[in-house]
């Protein structure tokens, strides 16, 4: 066979890997319980060579899981060599320093075997909407206040089922079947994975993984050196004041380009909280790695070579460190603002490239409390609705509506939320004058008006952020409008913590606006007209930001 | 239905050309003339004449006349649709924005979402509320119905999707809406979504709903355009359309619901291989369709086509999953790669080649048409690994320029790789081919099927000179490329049942197991889906289909499980349980011990028996060595050399002519490309069977 026969054919097969974890994915999502993954996709699967480096990712998926379950893995080779692996085990854990970051997400492992001889490991994540202890909000001041703890353990021997584990989540969680449902459902997806990569290993005469995750790995670490190549070097500063849960928190990063990569350094970031805002490192990792593929190599496929050349530090204790046993259900929070942050620093580098900051981490809905149509006889329903506010406004564009970023995961519709737990929403829609105004406008936030469906209170689990300080504008470009929580009676609810909606009243939550780019008065007069009639901005925000009056809304 | 019919007249309108095919006494005649975008009624009635010309008939004979269209589909892609209006419930103006709420593409920070159909100001709402189990939360508030009316006209509106919450559970307050604006406004269309697409999740219903106004005004105006200029050339005959489906219905249905019109060519083509494999008695076939700009893959069971209830349509970034408007009605299940012989093919970032999802389609066309072209597509890389021949490339209509390949390979590719231009040309194909096999055995996968146990069927231009590598890919041993290839989802049309698939999301716990609930939803289906065949095709004897579509309580995605097509009985539960468990188990391997199951949605399809198909043997009953034209420099990748290979000239070929591959077979439309390791031969109705050599195969 020729170099260039070979060449070609290692393309090939790095195509069909990324098609078998995706597959891997799709049958997670397909089998899955949780609204959460379901309908949302709050998931990761992939697929790992024998040393750990994760060689393949699905596209189905949400960074923080990805890039964290990319090091878990390594955890479980750790815990169980492969020496001592067999065909037919499964190894679980949700430790959030192992795992992906907080106790909710069940990682599996299941080694794969090809004629009796172990080739790879597939590994994915989901999340479980309940497990048990103070529920999936901030109010924990240690890590088990926050639910079932599973270490590292054997799900399956040999193909046969851990019925003691299994057990044991079943009666620590409020939503037992479902729960279980989802553990097999996990367990499924990696089965499917394995079973696809042993018939491509036939199909192209593999007898192992080594060759072509060498390749994959060295091919994708070129691709993004050479596009951190063509970036200004140097060090860049820049910081960014959040909520927090009980006082505001400060995120500072250094980012610095140079031939060797891209590293960031979070020295003099705020320390850790009694709560459960805080971030495991791998979590820290997972996002500020996300935000930098974003802005550097987009292109590339993400697996251990494309991460290689991102090295992040946070120091420990602070916030985006926390050590065992600090209180972290809530990590997304705090985690989904590192793109922000990291964007600050980068925005000095390559301007043209980075967006306005925006409403940053998902806008979850956490209700719970009795309900008359919970599935499988369960008397509470716990449920989290996914919802978001505005992406800052893009160099060249406007921000984008009611839409996650840096988070991959999908809203959940209104319809499934209201099919699953007793709730009304009477109201979920753009909110206006929400986007920041710029010559390119941020995404539009939500208005989201709910109630309960019964006679019965419910409770939130709030853990919302920008509500304090709202996503800031860049280049001239306003402010988004922040967030805010309240009941239809006139009470103004905290941002953070478990807190009461009583039976008849309505909760009315706004989710943040993402910020403008660029001066508003240079925006386009036909925009601005175009947002006024659709109603995106008022009159009165038209006139006051922009300076448009000429307007007659229809 | 169709036995008296003596001249039946077949109707594809794409993208770029429209395709007529005319059958008599059993024998084919074809036309294939250039689209009128703007009245697509000129190029049919232009292709309609070449073809009875052909023929030497007259229009006066011809006694049904089927068509598929891709109007309604290039209607939502180039937004030329009519002025719609949504009214939904109060709080819910931005449905169709609000979407998923996600990113189609995670790491690309400047993507675009897909434009809703009707923008915000065109979309009213009115104060009303049904929860999710039916019951009424808040009256519709009529008044404010009646005050949209002076809005409506402002804005200029021809057409009105009503779409409420939960409307599929209860639609008293659309239907209740629609006679208001009805009394007041008699020539405005109305959509309910509760009509087109009675399910839950609000996104797709209203998209759905949104995209069948849309298209609704403009439907209609063309079916009414072409049946007056078809009855003043004489043709006076019914005229049946296929939907997306892959079967075919009404005008009158067509009119109401044209959004089932989308997609209705490439389920032509999928409804010609379900008949071949009928004919054939292939039990799994394959059914891959490669055309200028596309390859679509269908998977076809016990001569069933796969069916879906989902497609997307107008994805922003081509083929990427999540970027365009979700539809939900039934489509026949396909998967399409952007990947056909104009597909233009590039080195990216990582060094890596890759194809399409542009195409340099007709104009310029690829390199070696000399038009222009510059950049190197799949075409270009066939001539240049010598599998096609270059003097008879489209009938010798379009001289080919094998030097313009090579350079454009050979700048684009091989330069940047350091690879001689042939074996840049082979990396294009490889991996257009390794997308092809990628997406058909992820397909044949998510179906619980194995993709190595088919036949592929092929046909349009390009799938014959790719089917034998990805029959290599995908482990497949057989192979069939009938006569006209390239007009296939027409000739498809002329095999097409009358059908109608009628869908109700009515939920039921199988612990709550009631076979008068579930009967009386069947009965209530049957009488819908049967006033729609019965206009089609009157007093034909119909078979019908039933679907529960299941999963364990808590899941959010169903598996379709088939039912029999009778009442339910109280024993009938163990039958259902059992099938929901075998099907599960298909899919994903294992069954959830302790989970209760549901049904969501049922489902009812009646369909005519489609003409009874005499399993016939088409075996040739002799064999020789088949005729020689000429010989072909063909690129043997393992050696790096190029090797000659016999070229075979498929109109001088008989039944019963045996070809060993490497071997080239050119046609007017289309080369069928032998590789390596398979075999050839002509059947006794002129198709071509490939398949692998066993003996050879080491």
């Amino acid at each position: 066979m020729t170099q260039a026969f070979e060449k070609i054919q290692m393309q090939i097969m790095w195509n069909r890997l990324i098609s078998v974890v995706e597959e891997q994915a799709q049958t997670l999502l397909r089998t899955a319980f949780s609204p959460i993954v379901r309908e949302c996709g709050d998931l990761s699967a992939g697929v790992f060579d024998l040393q750990g480096r994760m060689i393949a990712q699905a596209v189905t998926g949400t960074p923080g899981h990805v890039n964290s379950m990319a090091e878990a893995v390594k955890h479980f080779i750790r815990h169980f060599p492969l020496e001592t692996m067999n065909e037919g085990d499964i190894y679980i854990t949700n430790d959030p320093w192992l795992g992906t970051g907080h106790l909710n997400d069940f990682v599996l492992t299941t080694p794969c075997f090809k004629d009796g001889r172990l080739v790879a490991l597939f590994s994915c994540t989901s999340h479980i909407t309940d497990i048990g202890g103070l529920g999936t909000g901030t109010d924990g001041t240690d890590v088990h206040m926050e639910g079932i703890y599973i270490p590292m353990l054997k799900l399956a021997d040999r193909g046969q089922m851990n019925e003691t584990l299994l057990a044991m989540v079943r009666q620590n969680t409020r939503q037992p079947v479902e729960t279980e449902g989802d553990v097999y459902s996990l367990a499924a997806c990696n089965d499917i994975g394995c079973c696809r990569l042993v018939e491509m290993m036939d199909e192209f005469g593999l007898e192992g993984l080594d060759a072509l995750a060498d390749y994959v790995c060295q091919n994708s670490y070129d691709a993004v050196m050479a596009e951190v190549a063509k970036l200004p070097k140097g060090t860049f500063r820049s910081s960014m004041t959040i909520d927090g849960y009980d006082k505001p928190l400060q995120l500072v990063a250094e980012v610095t380009i140079s031939d060797d990569g891209i590293s960031v350094d979070y020295d003099g970031t705020s320390p850790q909280s009694r709560y459960g805002v805080n971030v495991p490192h791998a979590y820290t990792i997972a996002y500020t790695s996300f935000g930098l593929s974003c802005i550097v190599s987009s292109d590339v496929p993400n697996n251990a070579g494309s991460l290689a050349p991102f090295t992040v530090r946070a120091p420990e204790g602070s916030i985006l460190n926390a050590p065992y046993p600090a209180a972290v259900c809530s990590r997304h929070v705090i985690g989904q603002m590192l793109p922000d942050t990291v964007f600050g620093c980068l925005a000095q580098a390559v301007p043209e490239r980075i967006p306005a900051e925006g409403a940053g981490c998902l806008w979850n809905l956490t209700f719970r409390g009795e309900t008359d149509r919970g599935s499988n006889d369960a008397s509470i329903f716990c449920i989290t609705a996914v919802t978001n506010g505005g992406t800052g406004a893009r160099p060249s564009k406007d921000g984008l509506s009611a839409t996650a970023y840096p988070s991959g995961v999908r809203g959940t519709p209104v319809e499934i939320n209201e099919s699953v737990a007793p709730i009304v929403i009477w109201r979920k829609e753009y909110r206006t004058d929400s986007g920041g105004a710029g010559a390119q406008r941020g995404g539009l936030g939500q208005v989201i008006e709910v109630e309960s469906a019964i006679d019965a209170d419910l409770e939130l689990l709030a853990a919302f952020d920008r509500i304090d300080y709202p996503p800031r504008g860049r280049d001239g470009g306003l402010n988004g409008d922040a967030g805010s929580l309240r009941l239809a009676s006139g009470a103004q609810l905290r941002g953070k913590g478990t807190q009461h909606v009583a039976s008849g009243e309505r909760l009315v939550i706004h989710t943040p606006g993402g910020a403008g780019h660029g001066d508003p008065h240079v925006r386009a007069e036909d925009l601005v007209s175009a947002d006024l009639r659709n109603g995106l901005i008022s009159a009165e925000g038209a006139a006051r930001e922009y300076g448009y009056t000429a307007a007659k809304a229809d | 239905m169709t036995g008296s019919i003596s001249q039946r007249l077949a109707i594809d309108i794409g993208g770029t050309f429209t395709d007529i095919v005319l059958e008599q006494d059993g024998e084919l005649n074809t036309s294939k003339v250039l689209t009128t975008p703007a009245a697509p009624e000129d190029g049919v009635l232009n292709g309609i004449e070449q073809v009875l010309a052909k023929a030497g008939t007259a229009s006066g004979d011809i006694g049904i006349l089927l068509h598929g269209t891709t109007l309604a589909t290039n209607a939502i892609i180039e937004r030329k649709g009519a002025n719609v209006a949504l009214i939904t419930t109060d709080g819910f103006r931005d449905v169709l924005e609000i979407g998923y709420e996600s990113r189609f593409n995670q790491y690309d920070i400047f993507i675009d979402k897909p434009t809703p159909l009707v923008p915000r100001h065109r979309r009213f709402t009115v104060p009303e509320r049904v929860d999710v189990h039916g019951r009424v939360l808040l009256d519709l508030d009529e008044d404010a119905v009646q005050a949209l009316l002076p809005k409506l006209d402002r804005a200029g509106v021809e057409s009105i999707a009503i779409g409420f919450l939960h409307g599929y559970a209860n639609p008293a307050h659309e239907q209740r809406a629609r006679e208001i604006i009805e009394a007041a406004r008699p020539d405005l269309s109305i959509t309910l979504s509760s009509e087109v697409c009675p399910e839950i999740r609000e996104f797709e219903r209203l998209t759905t709903a949104t995209a069948n106004a849309y298209v609704r005004p403009l439907m209609a105006r063309y079916l009414n355009n072409l049946e007056t200029r078809l009855s003043k050339i004489g043709i006076v005959s019914p005229v049946l359309l296929m939907t997306s489906g892959g079967g075919l219905t009404t005008l009158e249905t067509a009119a109401r619901f044209p959004i089932r019109l989308v997609e209705s060519g490439p389920a032509g083509g999928a409804i010609l291989a379900t008949g071949i494999a009928a004919d054939l008695d292939l039990t799994k076939a394959i059914s891959f369709d490669m055309g200028g700009t596309t390859a679509k893959i269908c998977l076809i069971d016990d001569f069933a086509a796969q069916r879906a209830r989902e497609f997307e349509v107008d994805r922003q970034a081509r083929f990427r999953k999540g970027s365009g408007l979700p539809l939900r009605i039934p489509v026949i299940e396909m998967v399409e790669v952007g990947a056909g012989g104009g597909s233009i093919a590039r080195v990216d970032a990582l060094n890596q080649i890759t194809i399409g999802p542009d195409s340099a389609g007709a104009d310029p066309g690829p390199a070696a048409y000399g038009r222009g072209g510059e950049q190197p597509t799949i075409t270009d890389a066939d001539i240049h690994l010598g599998r096609i021949d270059p003097g008879r490339f489209a009938g010798g209509q379009v001289p080919l320029s094998p030097d313009r390949a090579e350079a454009a390979l050979s700048a684009d590719i091989g330069k940047k790789l350091d690879l001689s231009s042939q074996m840049a040309a082979y990396g294009v194909t490889e991996m257009v081919d390794e997308t092809m096999a990628n997406a058909a055995r992820v397909h044949a996968v998510e179906q619980g099927k194995a993709a190595s146990d088919y036949t592929l069927i092929a046909f349009g231009g390009a799938a014959p000179l790719h089917a034998g590598r990805l029959a290599e890919k995908l482990s497949v041993e057989r192979i069939i490329v009938p006569t006209h290839a390239g007009v296939g989802s027409a000739v498809g049309f002329l095999r097409a049942p009358v059908a109608y698939e009628v869908v109700r999301s009515r939920n039921m716990r199988l612990r709550q197991y009631d076979p008068e609930f579930v009967n009386a939803i069947f009965h209530e289906m049957y009488d819908e889906a049967k006033a729609v065949v019965e206009a089609g095709a009157p007093g034909s004897v119909v078979s019908e289909h039933r679907l529960a579509y299941m999963r364990y309580l808590g899941q959010g995605h169903e598996i379709a499980v088939n039912l029999p097509t009778r009442s339910l009985t109280d024993e009938d539960a163990d039958l259902v349980q059992t099938s929901f468990d075998a099907t599960y188990e298909r899919f994903y391997q294992r069954t959830l011990p302790n989970a209760e199951v549901e049904v969501l949605t049922w489902a009812l399809t009646l369909t005519t028996a489609s003409a009874p198909s005499e399993t016939t043997s088409i075996e040739p009953t002799d064999s020789r060595d088949a005729q020689v034209a000429g010989s072909r420099a063909i690129f043997d990748p393992a050696s790096g050399e190029l090797r000659d290979v016999p070229l075979h000239w498929r109109p001088d070929l008989v039944p019963g002519d045996a070809i060993t591959g490497p071997a080239v077979i050119a046609e007017n439309e289309t080369s069928t490309f032998v590789p390596k390791n398979f075999n050839a031969r002509i059947a006794a109705n002129g198709f071509i069977i490939v398949e692998r050599n066993r003996e050879r195969t080491s």
